[in-house]
C-alpha cells in the first residue's frame, strides 16, 4: 500500500510497482538519488519521498526524473511471535489508554501526530514505572481528544469502576488534553464514591521526542493513582515549565489555559491538591478537604447531550436563541460577561425558552471570580426571566453538569436545585486573593 | 616522526562546514538572531531518548541519556516559547531558505522539489526539544579547488543548538539565545587527498558563503567538523574544529592515529594473540588493601572518599598501552578517554607508565604478583566509587578487544593543540526522523527569486570591481578574503565616495592589525564603533588620521568611545596657531641654537601635541609661516 500518495505520484509508483520501503534509485538532472521509499505526507501529487542512507528524508518532483527503478524491495521481517502474556500476579495501578499525545506516533498521511502507541509500549518507554506499582495496560480507544463524546465517557468511567472493583488502588486515564478537562468533569459527576483516585494525565509535547513531559507526568500519575489519600477525579500534569514537579487538579476545577506550554493546566478558583515531586517520589498534599477513599465505587454514567453553551459577545442577536429552542435543547449554559451579563435584548428570548422548561445557566467568561447576579438591574432581570447563576463554576464544568443532570431530572425546579448543589467539588465558595494567578508586568517580559 | 606518505596510506578527507547565517530572524520563529548574556528565567530539563520511525534506538543518543543529566536553560529576553520547547515551532523562515537556495546553486547542487524538515536526535542537551532540526535543500555539486571538483554531497539548512556555560558532570548550563540561528551544512564528498588541500577547500567554501553578505562572523559562526580516514582504517568524525590553520593538524594527526591503530591491530597478531585470549584471561582484583597506602594522590583522594582500586589484567598486551598514537596521545590514553566518557570515572593507570604518580616500584610488584602478571602481560589500575569501577572495567576490556579490530567508529573532539580526544560512539542515521509540527515545503518560483539577492559573485567578479572602487590589487585581495567583506560593502554603500573604499579598506584590514600588534584588545572594536569612527570622517568630525589614534586607545584603555573622540575633535587654524606659538616659545634655546633644524624641531613637538586633530599639511603651512 502507498500510504499518503495520491493522484501522479500513485499513478506512477503503482505503475513501476514500488511500495513503501522499497530500495529505489532515480536520475534527475545528473544526479542519482537512492534511499527508502516513504510514505508521502505532500500536499502535492507529483512529489515522491526518500529517506536517504543518511536518514534525511527529500521530496523529488516526478517532474524531470529520467529513471526509476527498484534495487531492492522492502523485506518483511520475520514476525516474532508476539510472547504469551503471562497473567501477572494483580496489579495495583490500571492505566487506562484513550489517546492523545501522550501515546503518539507519526501520521504520514497528515504529517500530524497521532495517537498509536499501545500502553505496553509506553511501558517500555519508561521501565522505571516497574519500580513504584505493578501495573495493568488497556487499550480502550485510540482516538484524538477533541474526538471525545459523551458516550466515551461512559465507556471511561465504566471501565475504570472495573479496574478499582478488581483491586486495583488507584487508576490512570491517559487522555489527550484538549479535552481532557470535559472528562475528567464527567467521570467527577458520574462517581458517587470511589475506592482510589482516578488520575487523567496527558502530555503537551508527543512522546515521540527526547524532551516529551509525557515520561514525569505518567510517572507521578501512577504515583499519585497507588499512594494518594484521596480518592477522587483529578488531572495531573506539570506544575511548571520546567521538569520539577507536577500538580493534581480536581477535575471539575481545572482547564487548560495555554495552547501549548507543559503547564497549561491550572485550577481555576481553587488550588491543587497535590504537588508531585517525581524524583523523591513524594506527593506532596495542599489540603485536607479531600474526598477519601471509600468502601466501594458508585458509577452513575448518564448524559444527556441536548444542550447548548452560549457564549455571550455584544451584537449577539435574540433569534440565536429561539433557534437553539427550536432545535430541542433541554438546557443552555450561557458564558455571561463579567459578573453573569448579557445585553438586555435577549431577555425575551430567555424568558420564552425558560417558560418551555429549558434551565438556563449563568458562567462567566473571565473564568476567575464568581457570578452576582444581583449588583446590576441587568443581572436582576436575567434572573428574573429564569436564568440560574452558577457561582464561580467553569462554564465547560458547567456543561458537563448540566448534560449528567439532564439526563436524571426532568423537573426544572430539581434541575435548577442539583445544579447549585455541590456535587464535586465544582463550586467553591471562599475565593482568596491567591486563587487569582500573578501575572509578570516587569519590562523584561514587555520587550 | 617523520611525515606520512598521505598517498600511500589512502588518506581521504571530507568536510563539514556549518556556517551561522545573519538573517532578521531564526529559522523557526521570529526571534532576533542576537547573542544575549542576560537572562531572566531558567528552566530545569531531563531529557529521554525517544524512539525513531525505524523503531531503533539509537547508541549515541542512549548513550547521553544513561548519563542523567540535568539541563538547565537560561531563557534570555531575546527568546521566545519556541526554543524554551514550548510552542511547536513556526514555518521555515523564508530569508535562509533563500539563502540556502542561493549557496546551492552556487554550488552546482540539484535543489530538492519539497524540504522535508527533520528531527535529528541529539540529547546532549543542547537542543531543548531533544532533536536538532535540520532539512536537506539540494544533493550533489561541486567546488573548484586546486583545478581539481571537491564534490558537495549535501546541502543542509539546520538550526544551531543552545550556547553551553558550564558543564558539572550532572548538570549542564546552557544559554538559548543561540538555539534555533540558521545554519548552513555543507558536507562535502571525501575527495580530499592532503591535509593542505582540506585547509583550501575550508577556504574557499567559507568565502563562498560570505560573499552572500548574509553570514555572521566571528568566533563559533563557523564551525568545520572532518570526516577522516586511511585505507584500513574507519571514518572518524572530528567535531568542532574552530580554527582554519588547525585543520592540516587535525588530519595528520588523525591519521598518524589510525596508521598507528593498525600497527597495534599487525603487532597482536604477530604477538599471536587473539579476543578469546585477552577474554579469558582477563582478570579483576580488589587491590584496595594492599594499595589504600600508596602515596599517589589520586588513590590517596579517592580512597578517602571510600573508593576501592581494581587491578586488571591484560595478558599479552605489555607495550600497548604506552605506545604513542598522535603527539601527546598514547593507546592508554584512548582507553582512559573511553572510561571517562562512559563510566565517568578519572583515575587510571597502565602498567606501561608504572612506576610513576606515586606509585611505587614495590607496589607494582605487589600488583603483578597478585595478578600473576608475566613479562609479557600489561595490567591497569582504576580507582574511584565502586559501581563506577564495575562500568569500567567493561568498557576497558571493550576498548582493549577493539585493537583487534584497528580503528573503532568514533566521533571525536577537536582540541586546540591539533589533537583530538573521544568524544562518543558515532550515532547511527536512525536518529533522524520527521518533524512533524512543520509541513513539507515546496521550493517554488517566489523562493527563487528571493534566492537570486543572495547569489554569491564568483570572487574574481568581486576582485574586479574592488579594483574598479580603487583599491590596489593587494588590498583587494586582502578585502576579498577578510570575513569583514560585508561590512566593507555596506561602509562603501554608504559613506563613499567621499570617504574614499581604500581608506575604509585599509581601517579594516591594516588599521585592525596595526592595532592588535600594538597589543589592543580588538574585540571591543565592533562593527558598530568602526561605522561610527567612519561616518565621523564623513561628517568631518574627525580627521582620518584619528581613526587609527582612536582605535588604539580604545583597545587599549577600554575608556569609553565617546569620551576617547572628544579627544580628536580637529583643531582650528586659530588653535593650531596658538599651539606653533606657543611650541616656538618653548624651544626658542633649542631653536636658535640648531636653526638649519628649526623646522624639523617645531614639527615634531607640535605634532605631538596635535597628532590625530589637526591635518599635518596645515601644520607644516603654519609652521612655516611662523618660522619665517
Amino acid at each position: 500500500m502507498l500510504e499518503g500518495y495520491k493522484g501522479k505520484a500513485l499513478e506512477f509508483l503503482s505503475f513501476h510497482n514500488a511500495d513503501l520501503g522499497d530500495i529505489i534509485e532515480i536520475q534527475k538532472d545528473n544526479i542519482t538519488i537512492k534511499g527508502v521509499l516513504m510514505p508521502s505526507y505532500s500536499k502535492d501529487d507529483d512529489i515522491i519521498v526518500i529517506k536517504l542512507d543518511n536518514g534525511y528524508n527529500v521530496g523529488i518532483s516526478l517532474k524531470g526524473i529520467n529513471n526509476f527503478r527498484i534495487i531492492e524491495k522492502k523485506t518483511v521481517p520475520p514476525t516474532t511471535k508476539a510472547e504469551e502474556k503471562k497473567k501477572e500476579e494483580k496489579s495495583e495501578v490500571k492505566i487506562i489508554s484513550t489517546g492523545g499525545t501522550i501515546v503518539s506516533k507519526i501520521e504520514y498521511e497528515t504529517g500530524a501526530v497521532r495517537p498509536a502507541l499501545t500502553t505496553e509500549e509506553i511501558i517500555n518507554f519508561m521501565p522505571e514505572i516497574k519500580e513504584i506499582a505493578k501495573i495493568d495496560a488497556e487499550v480502550l480507544f485510540s482516538i484524538l481528544s477533541e474526538n471525545m463524546k459523551p458516550e466515551y465517557w461512559i465507556k471511561i468511567a465504566e471501565s475504570a469502576k472495573k479496574a478499582l472493583d478488581n483491586g486495583n488502588l488507584g487508576v490512570v486515564i491517559a487522555h489527550g488534553t484538549d479535552t481532557m478537562a470535559y472528562t475528567a468533569s464527567a467521570l467527577a459527576f458520574s462517581f458517587k464514591s470511589l475506592t482510589g483516585p482516578i488520575v487523567l494525565v496527558g502530555s503537551q509535547r508527543s512522546s515521540d521526542r527526547p524532551s516529551s513531559d509525557s515520561p514525569i507526568n505518567l510517572y507521578s500519575a501512577i504515583l499519585v493513582a497507588k499512594n494518594a489519600p484521596f480518592a477522587e477525579v483529578t488531572v495531573n500534569m506539570h506544575g511548571e515549565s520546567s521538569d520539577t514537579y507536577t500538580l493534581v487538579h480536581r477535575g471539575v476545577k481545572v482547564r487548560k489555559m495555554h495552547t501549548s506550554r507543559r503547564d497549561s493546566f491550572q485550577s481555576i478558583n481553587d488550588i491543587p491538591i497535590a504537588k508531585v515531586y517525581w524524583k523523591d517520589k513524594e506527593i506532596k498534599l495542599l489540603r485536607d478537604d479531600y474526598f477519601t477513599r471509600r468502601e466501594k465505587n458508585e458509577l452513575d454514567a448518564k448524559f444527556d447531550t441536548r444542550v447548548f453553551l452560549l457564549k455571550y459577545y455584544p451584537g449577539m442577536r435574540a433569534d440565536i436563541i429561539d433557534y437553539l429552542i427550536a432545535s430541542g435543547i433541554r438546557g443552555i449554559i450561557i458564558e455571561g460577561t463579567g459578573l453573569g451579563h448579557t445585553s438586555t435584548e435577549l431577555l425575551e428570548a430567555f424568558r420564552k425558552a425558560s417558560k418551555d422548561g429549558i434551565f438556563i445557566g449563568m458562567t462567566s467568561q473571565c473564568l476567575f471570580g464568581r457570578v452576582n447576579m444581583n449588583v446590576y438591574t441587568t443581572g436582576r432581570q436575567l434572573q428574573e426571566v429564569g436564568v440560574t447563576p452558577l457561582e464561580d463554576m467553569l462554564p465547560e464544568t458547567a456543561i458537563v453538569k448540566l448534560m449528567w443532570v439532564l439526563a436524571h431530572e426532568s423537573d426544572l425546579d430539581n434541575i435548577r436545585k442539583l445544579m447549585l448543589t455541590n456535587l464535586a467539588g465544582e463550586m467553591n465558595y471562599r475565593h482568596i486573593p491567591e486563587y487569582f494567578p500573578r501575572w509578570y508586568h516587569d519590562r523584561i517580559r514587555l520587550q | 616522526m617523520t611525515e606520512l606518505d598521505y598517498s600511500k596510506l589512502g588518506l581521504k578527507v571530507g568536510l563539514e562546514i556549518h556556517q551561522q547565517l545573519n538573517t532578521s530572524h531564526k529559522l523557526f520563529c521570529n526571534c532576533p538572531t542576537t547573542l544575549s548574556e542576560d537572562f531572566h528565567t531558567q528552566l530545569e530539563r531531563y531529557l529521554r531518548p525517544s524512539f525513531s520511525e525505524l523503531g531503533e534506538v539509537d547508541i549515541a543518543a542512549l548513550f547521553e541519556w544513561q548519563k542523567g543529566k540535568k539541563y538547565i536553560y537560561r531563557v534570555p529576553p531575546s527568546s521566545c516559547l519556541v526554543e524554551c520547547d514550548e510552542e511547536p515551532p513556526h514555518i521555515i523562515d523564508d530569508e535562509a531558505l533563500g539563502i540556502a537556495v542561493a549557496v546551492s546553486l552556487a554550488l552546482h547542487s540539484t535543489l530538492v522539489d519539497e524540504v522535508y524538515v527533520m528531527r535529528k536526535i541529539v540529547i546532549d542537551g543542547s537542543n531543548t526539544s531533544g532533536f536538532q532540526r535540520t532539512a536537506i535543500i539540494s544533493l550533489g555539486g561541486y567546488i573548484e579547488v586546486d583545478n581539481q571538483k571537491i564534490g558537495i554531497q549535501t546541502l543542509a539548512l539546520e538550526e544551531d543548538a543552545s550556547r553551553k556555560i558550564s558543564d558539572t558532570g550532572t548538570e549542564v548550563i546552557y544559554n538559548l539565545d543561540r538555539l534555533g540561528i540558521p545554519l548552513i551544512e555543507i558536507s562535502t564528498a571525501p575527495d580530499i587527498r592532503t591535509p593542505e588541500q582540506a585547509e583550501r577547500v575550508a577556504f574557499k567554501i567559507g568565502q563562498l558563503l560570505r560573499l552572500t553578505g548574509k553570514v555572521k562572523r566571528g568566533i563559533g559562526t563557523i564551525r568545520q567538523d572532518l570526516n577522516v580516514s586511511i585505507e584500513g582504517g574507519v571514518k572518524t568524525e572530528i567535531k568542532g574544529v574552530q580554527m582554519l590553520e588547525l585543520i592540516p593538524e587535525i588530519i595528520k594527526n588523525e591519521a598518524k592515529r589510525q596508521y598507528e591503530l593498525l600497527r597495534i591491530k599487525e603487532e597482536l597478531k604477530k604477538r599471536n594473540l587473539t579476543k578469546d585470549n585477552i577474554r579469558n584471561s582477563f582478570k579483576v582484583e580488589d587491590l584496595t588493601e594492599e594499595l589504600k597506602d600508596s602515596n599517589s594522590k589520586i588513590i590517596k583522594k579517592e580512597v578517602e572518599k571510600g573508593g576501592r582500586i581494581y587491578g586488571l589484567k591484560v595478558v599479552g598486551f605489555k607495550g600497548i598501552f604506552g605506545w604513542q598514537l598522535m603527539p601527546n596521545r598514547r593507546f592508554g590514553t584512548e582507553v582512559a578517554d573511553y572510561v571517562r566518557s562512559l563510566a565517568g570515572l578519572g583515575g587510571l593507570f597502565h602498567s606501561d607508565e608504572l612506576p610513576n604518580y606515586g606509585i611505587t616500584k614495590e607496589e607494582v610488584e605487589k600488583v603483578k604478583k597478585i595478578l600473576e602478571i608475566k613479562e609479557n602481560d600489561a595490567f591497569v589500575l582504576i580507582v574511584g566509587p565502586k559501581e563506577k569501577l564495575d562500568i569500567a572495567q567493561n568498557t576497558i576490556l571493550d576498548r582493549v578487544l577493539q585493537a583487534f579490530d584497528g580503528v573503532p567508529k568514533e566521533t571525536r573532539a577537536a582540541l586546540d593543540d591539533g589533537t583530538t580526544k573521544f568524544m562518543r560512539p558515532q550515532p547511527g542515521s536512525a536518529r533522524m526522523y520527521p518533524e512533524t509540527d512543520i509541513p513539507p515545503r515546496r521550493i517554488d518560483e517566489r523562493i527563487l527569486q528571493l534566492a537570486k539577492q543572495f547569489m554569491p559573485e564568483q570572487p574574481e567578479v568581486k576582485l574586479k570591481k574592488l579594483i574598479e572602487l580603487g583599491l590596489s590589487k593587494d588590498l583587494a585581495n586582502t578585502i576579498l578574503n577578510s570575513i569583514r567583506l560585508d561590512l566593507f560593502d555596506e561602509l562603501v554603500k554608504k559613506y563613499s565616495p567621499k570617504v574614499p573604499p581604500t581608506f575604509i579598506a585599509s581601517t579594516l584590514e591594516v588599521t585592525l592589525k596595526y592595532v592588535k600588534s600594538k597589543g589592543g584588545d580588538i574585540s571591543v572594536i565592533s562593527d558598530d564603533v568602526i561605522e561610527e569612527l567612519i561616518k565621523y570622517v564623513y561628517e568631518d568630525k574627525i580627521t582620518k588620521d584619528a581613526v587609527q589614534e582612536i582605535l588604539l586607545e580604545l583597545a587599549t584603555s577600554k575608556r569609553p568611545l565617546g569620551d576617547i573622540i572628544k579627544n580628536y575633535i580637529p583643531l582650528s587654524d586659530s588653535e593650531i596657531e596658538k599651539i606653533v606659538i606657543q611650541t616656538i616659545e618653548e624651544n626658542k634655546k633649542e631653536i636658535e641654537a640648531r636653526r638649519d633644524k628649526a623646522f624639523n624641531i617645531v614639527m615634531s613637538k607640535v605634532m605631538s601635541k596635535v597628532r590625530g586633530r589637526a591635518d599635518s599639511r596645515k601644520v607644516i603651512e603654519i609652521i612655516k609661516e611662523h618660522l619665517g
